[in-house]
């Protein structure tokens, strides 16, 4: 792998560009890995990366149906915070948003990420306790993230509407350390530095069987044969439904589109993300211009990752209420994406009922920010067969227990 | 260049008026767009592009336009990125072009294009890294700055908005002469049709390139139409209103640009159309592509077809001499028109070997040089065409000739507008012949009934001649028709007649073998300075799937989202990859086509219209009567009454006090009452809540619990039985639609067989709480029905009247006290509300709010839904226990609440806490820890409080907690860490902390 740097590119500038390398390898499947991985999401190429890394397991095949990082990872709205309410979330996702803050240096691609700061406002006082709730839990958490009032948002957020003729702003929980990324980068980037550390990253080879004995698994069927492995783990967000079916067995999952829209892009108007509960409706401004705003789901179940309305039309009026200046603004483009959830909001990270097969998924609305994390704890429990701290809690039969990590009375959107 | 002696048929040449442009005087003639203004006034850089602030002209004359867009208007009028292609003139208005600074033509952002070699595609993924800090405080601040495009207002919008929703059989996008007729077709058979056309006239290419239609120049033809249509009453047409957006079930969304909208009247500016249609017919028509070659994005260089709508339309031109340069025949269309309207063409550079089409030999008999297998090698200029290089296409680049010009005009080929199809799902096919994406009829975007419903006409179906195009057009109206259940008459579509064609060669690089060099100078996406070399270097880099080259290389993300740059740039990838262009396949077409305003998509949903405030009959009394008020779910509810010289705490104690000790009155009118009425009644709510509901007597009360699926707490309250078919369930205040709707879902969707309606009754009664000793006594006073400890023992309820009004009177009680619940009328609850007061008066009755309703029941230990509870929470958790059934068979919740995990004993259970010191308050929220870290490191957290107030009653902090195990721990002391080091110690009680007897509730 060339290192990317200034230096570099100003090399290339005197040749034409010419002596840049393909970002990943094109690899062709081989006949047996010791890992296989379904789905390069960030979630899948985070994993092959840390079991590579930090594991030296790289005789592993990250196996994607259409183009790496053309899943939720390439749609969402990449907020990154991690003052979750509790313990167990508040572990892995803090563990994720510290990767990220040296993700750019540790992976040699600047993944843009930018601590602008996360604002999650109260505009009922039941809203406001949650949050003093939820600062207290931070604080002893270790997670920096703390309690403001209306004048310190109003500072924070010059274009707010505090009084809002509906649900005044109250206060507001702040995580400074908290903000957004490049979706498109992080995935390319784990997926440039996984290749290099021989990974194999094979796009266009969708999974459509898995093969089992009685052991458990010994391979998978793909568009592009079959393929033997030791351990198999889907990562495959929306898709997890299918994926168990074709294993035998069944995921405590539903799947939605959520939508999300940005507008035309402007000089710069917000500098953080904020997130109005209340209402419905969170709203960041890219380096780019547009302001990237997150909707609902759909009220169905569905595959197609299609746009539809009437959620956009709900976060939008939200929206113009708590920031009246964006009103004459256009929408440029909306589109859904497919979202895993569980019935906790909380994500799986554990063993299957087949032997050999593991399972990463769940993460809903707000897995984005959990990517470096999650394949952390997914690469530990890969390479040594068994959950480790960050994942145990996470396991598939705490449905069947009734141990929940409910979120939802953080975050009525869990981003 | 000024007007051209001739033309403009949409101008009226013997008006004009003035606009501002970046502070200067522009001359405007009505039925101008604001561009074709500017043209006419000799402007031609007209904006700044994203990345390196090169200098942009106006490159076409409709929504595809990705250069010329201003800030219109100031202050709270300002509105960014106006396409000044397709925005009309209007006397005296103002505007700037965007994305430089100090000013369009000394920009400082400049920089960027002298470094443009350092800065290709992806740049920024590779560098910026170090110091880690600098990204965040250095470099990105940097980049935000010089990028976006326009200005938003810095103060709200003073405009209004509305939506309209229509419903039609058949729905036609687009209004040239395919959308036309078919419409006419569709409208003969009695079909409803609406007609949407984004310009404000109708009548599209066939105004400017007129053919002959039926005999009839196509103008004729178009007028004679539009009075055929306009003659139907089951025909409607709406112009200037573009269609944004097919979703699933034939649902469209379109923005319409109000006509008698102007800045500071009362005509809303927008209005957007919510429009169900059985089947739709995308009319759209096709937009030109640029050829890509250096210097291509300099001012001067435009759409071929655009220059001749502004001649035509405008009486406007770029110019004074024009290159033409092309690949097709359609091009010799704009040599014609400029020559005839006196304007010198150089020549004609065509790509083909030969060009001997009738278009072609026209020009040639006019006298204008034509040069075959030519190209441009590079347009010379910086802020406008100064000449241009003129090569082999078929070589690399090496010059020819020179040529001086003052602008150049460019035509790749034609792609039809495929948006509308594409965006519930229709497939497209490529088209080797026309090197374009045109719809595939046979995968059509399909509805519930696996049908197709959206039908492509005219040059929308890659058709592109106007006989093919106007003949497919009759066959889709006609279609349209009869799938909507119409018969359509027969009889013979019009006939166009229009010159043919030769075939068109696909041009992707211009010229084919163009080096590095002439590469990374031909731009493909001029809003956003993606260049052919950049699509190449993506290429190169693995960014192999359209997806990746798209989002490595900004290409087709402006504001145009591709409409000009989508098919050369993936031609481009597609030539790089050394692969078909069909298997690179498109990137996915998403809605809006062409920008739409987000205060269209609120509509009237602004201010006092977006949630509605929900208000109690008494809502003016509280209001006049000193109430603090505090928003509770669509609600609001006065929190306290605060008196003159009171502060809220002083107010609030006094209300618990008076309660307590004499008597005092609740707006309890919030509260959820759903009614529940039929044979299964008794056995539906035996489902739904916890605890058994088919045993309670009529004339009886019973606090009811409701359970998830997964065995939490979600509602509460209490039920009364008020026949042997019907019950009234009250719910809290925040969960009677969620509880209703979830009643609904179970019935509809798993219980269907059970025989029984719900109706949410909350806004019918008015319902007013008093409480206190002295209740009865009130109540007694008033006069009426018998409300003694006899008549209505505690848990029951009585109709009756009260004060002359009719009652339902409940004895219930939240607080701890002798409590009645009377619900009346909601018409007559300001009536009983004065009455209660009046009869009130001599027992020193008051009002009290939420927050004093709120301390009353946490001094009692009654759990509040939101507090106590938050979806990880069981009834057991509570102590509550007691609720839940243990005989009945079923009912949401139970096998859930039969996991062994729900049993075990460090479960966080409901306690009582009193601070050590007490006049401490613990703070909301707040967590008990006991030593040491837990496995993630984090301090060890036993629980959090859920409910803390400073209890007048008692005189000392209380607060409800759940904390693990609490069940355990009574009399054990904890400790609460605050920010900044304070430790509260509070001790475990009993969460019941006043009257624990019940003695004086039960009286
Ligand atoms: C609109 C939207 C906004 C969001 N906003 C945020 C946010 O602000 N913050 C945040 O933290 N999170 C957000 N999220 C959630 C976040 O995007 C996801 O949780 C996260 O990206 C999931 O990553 P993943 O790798 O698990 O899944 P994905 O990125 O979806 O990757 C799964 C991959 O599996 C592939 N696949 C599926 N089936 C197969 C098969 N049979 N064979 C091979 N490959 C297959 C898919 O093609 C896909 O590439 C948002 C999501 C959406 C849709």
């Amino acid at each position: 792998m060339k290192r990317y740097s200034a230096f570099a590119l100003a090399r290339e500038a005197f040749r034409n560009h010419s002596g840049w390398e393909r970002a990943w390898r094109a690899a062709v499947p081989k006949d047996e890995y010791d890992v296989v991985i379904v789905g390069a999401g960030g979630h899948g190429l985070a994993t092959a990366y840390y079991l590579a890394k930090n594991h030296g397991i790289s005789n592993v095949a990250v196996l994607e149906k259409g183009w790496l990082g053309g899943g939720n990872t390439g749609r969402n709205t990449t907020i990154i915070r991690s003052n979750y309410l509790q313990d167990e979330s508040a572990a892995i996702y803090e563990k994720a948003r510290s990767l990220y803050e040296t993700l750019s240096q540790d992976l040699n691609y600047n993944i843009m990420f930018s601590p602008r700061g996360v604002l999650m406002l109260a505009q009922t006082e039941h809203e406001l306790r949650a949050w003093k709730r939820t600062a207290h839990a931070n604080r002893l958490a270790g997670i920096e993230s703390e309690l403001v009032d209306p004048q310190q948002i109003k500072k924070i957020v010059p274009i707010i509407n505090l009084d809002g003729p509906r649900y005044p702003v109250l206060g507001g929980l702040w995580q400074p350390r908290g903000g957004t990324a490049r979706h498109d980068a992080v995935a390319w980037g784990y997926a440039r530095k996984a290749s290099a550390m021989g990974v194999d990253i094979i796009q266009q080879c969708e999974v459509t069987g898995v093969d089992r004995d009685a052991n458990g698994v010994t391979g998978v069927q793909t568009s592009k044969g079959a393929i033997r492995c030791k351990k198999l783990c889907f990562i495959v967000a929306g898709s997890s439904g299918l994926l168990a079916e074709m294993a035998g067995f069944r995921l405590p999952i539903e799947s939605l589109a959520l939508q999300a829209t940005v507008s035309e892009p402007i000089k710069p108007i917000i500098d953080c993300v904020v997130m109005a509960n209340t209402v419905h409706g969170y709203l960041s401004q890219s380096d780019k211009g547009e302001l990237v705003i997150g909707g609902g789901t759909d009220g169905f179940n569905n595959y197609t990752q299609r746009g539809s309305f009437q959620h956009i039309e709900e976060t939008i009026r939200a929206l113009i209420e708590t920031f009246p200046v964006i009103s004459r603004l256009k929408q440029l483009r909306q589109w859904g994406g497919i979202v895993d959830i569980t019935g906790d909001r909380s994500p799986i990270i554990g063993k299957t009922p087949v032997p050999g097969i593991f399972v990463n998924c769940g993460w809903g609305t707000g897995g984005f920010k959990a990517i470096p994390g999650s394949g952390w704890a997914t690469a530990e429990m890969l390479a040594t067969g068994e959950p480790g701290v960050l994942a145990q809690s996470f396991s598939l039969d705490r449905f069947a227990e009734g141990r929940m990590i409910d979120e939802s009375v953080a975050a009525a959107v869990a981003h | 260049m000024k007007r051209l002696p001739t033309g403009g048929r949409l101008i009226d040449r013997t008006t004009t008026f003035d606009m501002i442009f970046n502070s200067r005087r522009i001359t405007a003639h009505p039925g101008d767009t604001v561009a074709a203004a500017l043209m006419a006034n000799g402007e031609r850089m007209v904006g700044r592009s994203f990345k390196y602030h090169r200098p942009r002209g106006i490159v076409a004359s409709g929504a595809e336009e990705p250069n010329a867009l201003m800030n219109m208007g100031e202050g709270e009028w300002l509105e960014p990125n106006q396409r000044s292609t397709v925005t009309p003139v209007v006397k005296g208005q103002s505007f700037e072009s965007q994305n430089h600074w100090p000013s369009l033509e000394f920009d400082v952002g400049v920089i960027n294009a002298k470094l443009s070699r350092f800065f290709p595609a992806g740049f920024y993924y590779k560098t910026f890294m170090r110091p880690r800090w600098a990204w965040k405080h250095l470099f990105e601040p940097v980049i935000r700055q010089s990028a976006g495009l326009g200005k938003a207002p810095d103060q709200p919008d003073p405009d209004s908005y509305e939506q309209f929703y229509a419903y039609t059989d058949v729905l036609i996008v687009g209004g040239g002469i395919a959308g036309l007729h078919a419409a006419l077709e569709a409208g003969r058979a009695g079909a409803k049709v609406l007609l949407l056309e984004q310009n404000p006239n109708l009548g599209g290419r066939a105004l400017v390139d007129v053919v002959d239609i039926d005999g009839k120049p196509s103008p004729d033809w178009i007028a004679a139409t539009i009075a055929a249509l306009e003659d139907m009453p089951n025909v409607t047409i709406r112009t200037a209103t573009m269609a944004a957006g097919v979703f699933d079930h034939g649902y469209v969304t379109a923005q319409e640009q109000v006509a008698t909208y102007t800045q500071g009247s009362d005509a809303p500016r927008h209005r957007l159309w919510r429009i169900r249609a059985t089947r739709i017919i995308t009319a759209t028509g096709a937009i030109e592509r640029p050829l890509t070659f250096a210097g291509n994005d300099i001012p001067g260089v435009m759409l071929a077809a655009a220059v001749r709508d502004y001649a035509e339309l405008y009486a406007t031109a770029p110019g004074e001499r024009t290159i033409i340069v092309t690949n097709n025949d359609d091009a010799y269309r704009t040599a014609l028109t400029l020559h005839s309207a006196g304007i010198a063409v150089p020549v004609v550079l065509d790509a083909r070997p030969e060009a001997t089409g009738t278009l072609p030999e026209q020009a040639r008999a006019a006298g204008i040089r034509i040069e075959t297998n030519a190209a441009i090698a590079k347009v010379h200029g910086k802020r406008k065409v100064t000449s241009v290089d003129i090569c082999d296409h078929t070589g690399a680049g090496d010059v020819r000739e020179t040529i001086p010009c003052d602008s150049v005009a460019m035509s790749g080929g034609w792609s039809p507008v495929v948006h509308l199809w594409s965006h519930c799902g229709g497939k497209l096919n490529w088209d080797e012949a026309n090197a374009m994406f045109a719809p595939d009829p046979k995968r059509p975007p399909t509805g519930d009934d696996g049908e197709g419903f959206v039908i492509p006409a005219g040059s929308a179906t890659g058709d592109l001649h106007a006989t093919q195009a106007l003949a497919n057009a009759a066959e889709a109206g006609r279609q349209a028709a009869i799938e909507a259940g119409f018969t359509p008459s027969v009889g013979a579509a019009p006939l166009a007649t229009a010159p043919t064609e030769y075939p068109m060669l696909p041009v992707w690089m211009m010229p084919i073998n163009a080096p590095y060099k002439l590469r990374s100078k031909a731009f493909l996406d001029f809003q956003n300075d993606v260049k052919a070399s950049d699509v190449a270097l993506a290429a190169r880099e693995g960014f192999t799937s359209v997806e990746h080259t798209k989002r490595y290389t900004t290409l087709g993300m402006a504001t145009d989202q591709g409409k000009l740059s989508n098919i050369n740039g993936l031609a481009i990838l597609a030539e790089s990859l050394n692969t078909p262009i069909p298997q690179v396949g498109t990137t996915t077409f998403r809605p809006p086509y062409t920008p739409i305003s987000l205060a269209a998509i609120a509509g009237d949903a602004r201010g006092p219209l977006f949630k509605p405030t929900r208000k109690t009959a008494m809502d003016a009394w509280h209001d006049a009567n000193g109430a603090d008020w505090e928003p509770v779910a669509d609600w609001r509810r006065p929190y306290t009454y605060v008196r003159d010289g009171e502060t809220k705490r002083d107010a609030v104690h006094r209300e618990i006090l008076n309660t307590r000790n004499h008597v005092g009155m609740l707006d309890a009118s919030t509260l959820g009452k759903i009614l529940v009425k039929g044979p299964d009644a008794g056995k539906f709510l035996d489902l739904i809540y916890t605890n058994m509901m088919s045993s309670l007597a009529v004339g009886k009360c019973r606090y009811g619990l409701m359970c998830s699926e997964n065995g939490f707490l979600f509602d509460d309250g209490v039920v009364a039985r008020l026949s042997e078919d019907s019950f009234l369930c009250h719910t809290t205040s925040g969960g009677s639609d969620r509880v209703h709707a979830w009643m609904e879902e179970w019935l509809q969707t798993e219980w269907w067989d059970l025989q029984v309606y719900t109706a949410n009754l909350t806004e019918q009664y008015a319902q007013i709480a008093v409480v206190g000793p002295d209740a009865r006594n009130v109540l007694e006073s008033m006069g009426g029905m018998n409300v003694s400890r006899e008549a209505l023992p505690f848990m029951t309820f009585a109709e009756g009247e009260l004060a002359g009004i009719p009652a339902r009177a409940y004895r219930i009680s939240f607080s701890g006290e002798l409590s009645y619940e009377i619900a009346v009328p909601a018409s007559r609850g300001q009536e009983f509300w004065d009455a209660a007061l009046a009869a009130g008066a001599a027992h020193s009755i008051m009002p009290y709010g939420t927050e004093a309703l709120h301390v009353m029941r946490a001094e009692k230990g009654f759990i509040m839904i939101g507090d106590e509870t938050d979806g990880t929470v069981t009834p057991l958790d509570l102590n509550l226990g007691w609720a839940v059934s243990k005989k009945k068979e079923d009912f949401i919740g139970k096998r859930a609440l039969e996991r062994e995990f729900f049993h075990r004993t460090d479960r966080k259970q409901l306690v009582g806490l009193m601070p050590e010191n007490p006049d401490d308050v613990l703070p909301d929220g707040a967590h008990a820890v006991e030593p040491g870290t837990n496995i993630y490191g984090q301090k060890n957290m036993i629980g959090h409080v859920t409910s803390t107030y400073y209890s007048p009653t008692l005189k000392h902090g209380i607060a409800m907690a759940l904390i693990k195990g609490g069940a355990q721990r009574l009399g054990e002391t904890l400790s609460f860490p605050l920010e900044g080091g304070k430790v509260i110690k509070a001790k475990i009680v009993d969460p019941v902390f006043y009257d624990k007897e019940g003695a004086r509730q039960n009286v």
